[in-house]
């Protein structure tokens, strides 16, 4: 294609220009024009941008690329060599961590030769190329109607050799045989995976109605003490008046993960608060002090209160404390719970409040529990009786 | 003559004639070598996504080398000191590991995330692009709906990865995933117990979510990305209406070389910008999190940005739980569920609601301006400030705390703008589409303004117009039909204006002196009345 030529090329859809292709003399740029004519593309505009080879602003937009080809290369060879001597591991000596600069001499480094190298490549196609416009159809909108014949005719002839509708019994079985694969092959996976949720006579666990301080399942009939994350138990004296602690189940395992809904937050409330919190107790259930079916029954013991740090809504702990409004954040979704109204919920997306454990203290002075949650604790669920 | 036994020169012309012997491919080649793309911008925004995926495969396969799934309970011994001693699962472990002990792996992890982020923002913005300028018409409707369900694959793609480290973040993440599907009437109980292989947290969900992470959604991804492109090079891009442009043609350039060196450039960038932001920007340091603990999370625990969304509904939804018989209907099946079901099924059937709306059964392959239909337009900016306030909701715990404001006010306010923004901004679109079309025609008829003020002699001042379109003999523009791009506004757009000057900081050029039009002579006449 000569240079500085900016008349059309190409024969477009005239059908004209057909080059014979076993003329040896054809120089490449009349063999591409010929496959343009046969993919209906025309070259519009096409133009170096340099018209006269080897001027000074060629050159120098040449340099420009080389330039950031060698920049780039550099720029490899620095990360190469940080990446293979730099120190990779900290040190944790006093001062600066030569470390700290490690990764970021890599991103530097890989970044700075990544973009010279792009940079390069777009500036030797953008700035060095011919510039062109070409022009293609697009010969979309589906096939030609006789393609169309054809190939729904061919489906018709094959749908009447295999007669499949000509024969009721193949066709009834067919679809009773592809019926019960489809569900063999649906069966297995579900199969693997199904597992039900609810207690059955071989398998007694319940897990969303119990905890980890579930007295018989997991502690032989005897409450389970509440243990700090360290395993250690937890006696009265130990919590500070307006002070909370998290507590666990103290069973083997009881403060890893495989308790996750088992968490408390233990609370040491003013002596008013608790004060205010005994009375509204029994607003909520007239009952507490005395039906020992009452989730909430004997659950306070003196000025402590345990709630579960699941929380109703999502699940997460909730447990930003604040002890001088007496609500308790879940820092999820926000919902926020009154310690002191049966840890209520006052706003945020939760409906439910947070089931409190029943709480004593043993004949040694560890905080027990004296049984299970009375209700299902953390997030709800479908089966989730309403109370 | 010299007598070699290979000639070098000739060989690729024997190697390329033995190939197509056995493959017969001369044909599809020249037709994809001149396939022609049409150029633009906005047309870059998907190769970004594509792009960054493929940054995705490379960074991943590494950590696999490295990463154990496992959630079998270690005391941690590694480089980090702070950590040393805590009983961790070995997913956190190997975790730490790849960033503190394998030599680049937190470069490596940070460039695996950074690129995550990009990948779902480019989707996110490809898709406004194919939006707004209509480009999801007949006949890209599938290609649309691949589309959709690109950004969801993505978002479990990402939400996998992120639960993987198993550090507190991740865990609470996860735990939240748990009471969402808890929500999901009657099967929520079964659904958990099948994923989890027990309750939350179990001991399986890791490694489940680590072959879903690493093999299964990639999996799919692939496919479909493959099927997405390949659609858009059977079909041909779209373009913008303009000079020589029609429903029927491509105007551009040949894909290769300027095309395919364009897209290798902008590939080496984009994977610049992430080595970039991998190595100087930190982004989710696991080891500051600590491992996941039930009873442990700290407050402002954001999720990935593309999860934000679904965070905020989470956090405005207000706490009503439906109670039926004995049986109960989270509120958090609301936010979770069913608003992510509404967005995903109003988007793939906005299509066919679109053209039956219009009668419109035509195939497209002109882009439409954004202000060219305003209603679409609106509905698209409606969408997307419902999903700001969203996403603004679900940092608003951070916002409440860095601007001093009640969280609680905070709420409020997210719910009620989610529900008054949205009108507002389709109120406001419409207003804007419609003001804008009419300025177009305006200019097609009288001309731009050219900022010369006329007076008359009457004493009336007007402004001088350069018309578009050539005059008739009174001075009267011939009227110019609008074709759907861009109308010239400024006279430096007709070329009557000197161009910007080049150079950065200062002028690397000598500024051509402006050209005055010559003074017009004063007619003898006025100059006469003036005297008398």
């Amino acid at each position: 294609m000569s240079h500085n030529d900016s008349t059309p090329h190409g024969a477009g859809t005239d059908g004209g220009g057909a080059v014979d292709l076993s003329d040896r003399s054809l120089t490449t740029e009349q063999i591409l024009k010929e496959g343009l004519r046969r993919d209906d593309i025309e070259i519009v505009h096409y133009e170096s941008q340099y018209p006269v080879p080897g001027t000074k602003a060629e050159r120098r937009m040449e340099r420009i690329v080389a330039f950031m080809f060698l920049v780039s290369g550099v720029a490899a060879l620095a990360f190469v060599g940080i990446f293979i001597w730099g120190p990779f591991k900290p040190e944790y000596t006093f001062g600066a961590d030569k470390y700290d600069w490690y990764t970021p001499l890599l991103g530097l480094t890989s970044g700075i030769s990544l973009l010279a190298i792009g940079l390069g490549i777009l500036t030797y196609g953008k700035k060095l190329l011919p510039h062109e416009i070409v022009i293609q159809q697009r010969h979309d909108g589906g096939s030609a109607p006789e393609d169309r014949t054809i190939a729904g005719g061919t489906l018709g002839f094959i749908g009447s050799e295999l007669g499949v509708q000509r024969r009721p019994l193949i066709k009834a079985t067919l679809g009773l045989g592809g019926l019960g694969l489809g569900l063999a092959a649906a069966a297995v996976p579900i199969g693997m995976l199904i597992k039900d949720p609810h207690p059955s006579a071989d398998n007694p666990a319940d897990p969303y109605f119990e905890t980890g301080f579930n007295k018989d399942r997991f502690n032989d009939g005897n409450p389970v003490r509440l243990t700090r994350e360290d395993k250690s138990p937890i006696k009265p004296e130990e919590v500070s008046v307006g002070g909370q602690l998290t507590a666990y189940p103290g069973i083997p395992g009881g403060t890893t993960n495989e308790f996750a809904d088992s968490p408390v937050l233990l609370i040491h409330l003013r002596d008013e608060d608790a004060a205010t919190l005994r009375s509204n107790l029994w607003r909520y259930s007239k009952n507490a002090m005395t039906d020992s079916n009452d989730p909430n029954s004997g659950s306070m013991w003196n000025s402590f209160v345990a709630y579960s740090k699941i929380c109703t809504h999502a699940g997460c702990p909730a447990s930003l404390y604040e002890q001088q409004t007496n609500r308790l954040l879940c820092p999820c979704h926000q919902s926020q719970f009154l310690i002191t109204d049966n840890a209520k919920p006052v706003f945020g997306p939760a409906t439910r409040r947070l089931p409190m454990l029943p709480i004593t203290v043993d004949a040694e002075g560890y905080f027990v529990a004296e049984r299970d949650f009375g209700v299902a604790v953390g997030p709800a669920f479908w089966e989730r009786p309403t109370q | 003559m010299k007598r070699r036994k290979v000639d070098i020169k000739a060989l690729p012309g024997v190697v390329a004639g033995a190939a197509d012997d056995r493959y017969k491919v001369a044909g599809p080649i020249r037709g994809i070598l001149n396939k022609v793309f049409p150029d633009h911008w906005s047309f870059l925004l998907g190769e970004i996504a594509l792009f960054s995926f493929i940054i995705l495969l490379l960074t991943g396969t590494f950590l696999t080398l490295f990463f154990d799934p496992s959630m079998s309970e270690v005391i941690y011994d590694g480089a980090y000191v702070p950590l040393r001693g805590q009983a961790m699962s070995r997913a956190y472990e190997t975790s730490l590991d790849i960033s503190f002990e394998v030599r680049g792996g937190l470069i490596v992890r940070q460039i695996h995330h950074w690129s995550a982020l990009l990948f779902m923002a480019a989707i996110v913005v490809h898709m406004c692009r194919i939006f707004f300028t209509g480009a999801f018409r007949k006949p890209r409707e599938l290609n649309w709906i691949i589309g959709l369900s690109l950004f969801w694959l993505g978002f479990t793609e990402g939400f996998a990865g992120y639960s993987l480290p198993d550090d507190a973040l991740s865990g609470t993440g996860l735990r939240i995933a748990s009471a969402i599907l808890l929500s999901i009437p009657v099967i929520g109980t079964w659904l958990v117990q099948a994923l989890f292989g027990g309750e939350f947290p179990g001991d399986i969900i890791l490694d489940r979510l680590y072959i879903l992470h690493v093999l299964l959604v990639p999996g799919i991804l692939l496919v479909l990305i493959t099927i997405h492109v390949g659609l858009v090079f059977i079909q041909k891009h779209t373009q913008w209406a303009g000079p020589g442009r029609t429903n029927a043609n491509v105007v551009g350039e040949r894909f290769v070389p300027r095309y395919t060196i364009k897209q290798a450039g902008f590939f080496m960038l984009v994977f610049a910008v992430v080595a970039f932001m991998g190595g100087l920007f930190q982004i989710n340091p696991i080891w500051l999190f600590g491992p996941y603990r039930a009873a442990v999370v700290s407050s402002g625990s954001q999720p990935d940005w593309y999860v934000m969304f679904l965070d905020g509904s989470t956090r405005l939804m207000p706490s009503w739980e439906l109670r039926i018989g004995d049986y109960t209907l989270p509120a958090l099946f609301w936010p979770t569920v069913v608003l992510p079901g509404i967005l995903t099924i109003l988007p793939m059937i906005y299509p066919f609601i679109e053209a039956r709306m219009n009668k419109d059964k035509s195939r497209h392959n002109l882009l439409q301006r954004p202000r060219d239909n305003p209603q679409r337009t609106a509905l698209g900016m409606m969408a997307i400030s419902f999903y700001l306030v969203l996403a603004i909701s679900g940092g608003n715990d951070i916002i409440a705390d860095k601007f001093h404001i009640s969280l609680n006010a905070m709420t409020w306010a997210g719910r009620v703008a989610c529900l008054v923004v949205p009108p507002l901004a389709y109120y406001l679109t419409h207003r804007i589409c419609l003001g804008l079309q009419q300025h177009d025609r305006e200019v097609l008829v009288h001309g731009v303004e050219t900022g010369i003020i006329k007076r008359l002699p009457s004493g009336a001042f007007v402004e001088v117009h350069q018309p578009l379109a050539p005059v008739d003999e009174h001075g009267h523009p011939a009227e110019l039909d609008y074709v759907g791009w861009t109308v010239p506004k400024k006279m430096n757009r007709l070329g009557a204006l000197a161009p910007a000057l080049k150079g950065f900081f200062k002028p690397l050029e000598v500024p051509p002196r402006p050209q005055l039009p010559p003074a017009p002579p004063t007619p003898p006449t006025e100059r006469e009345k003036i005297d008398a």
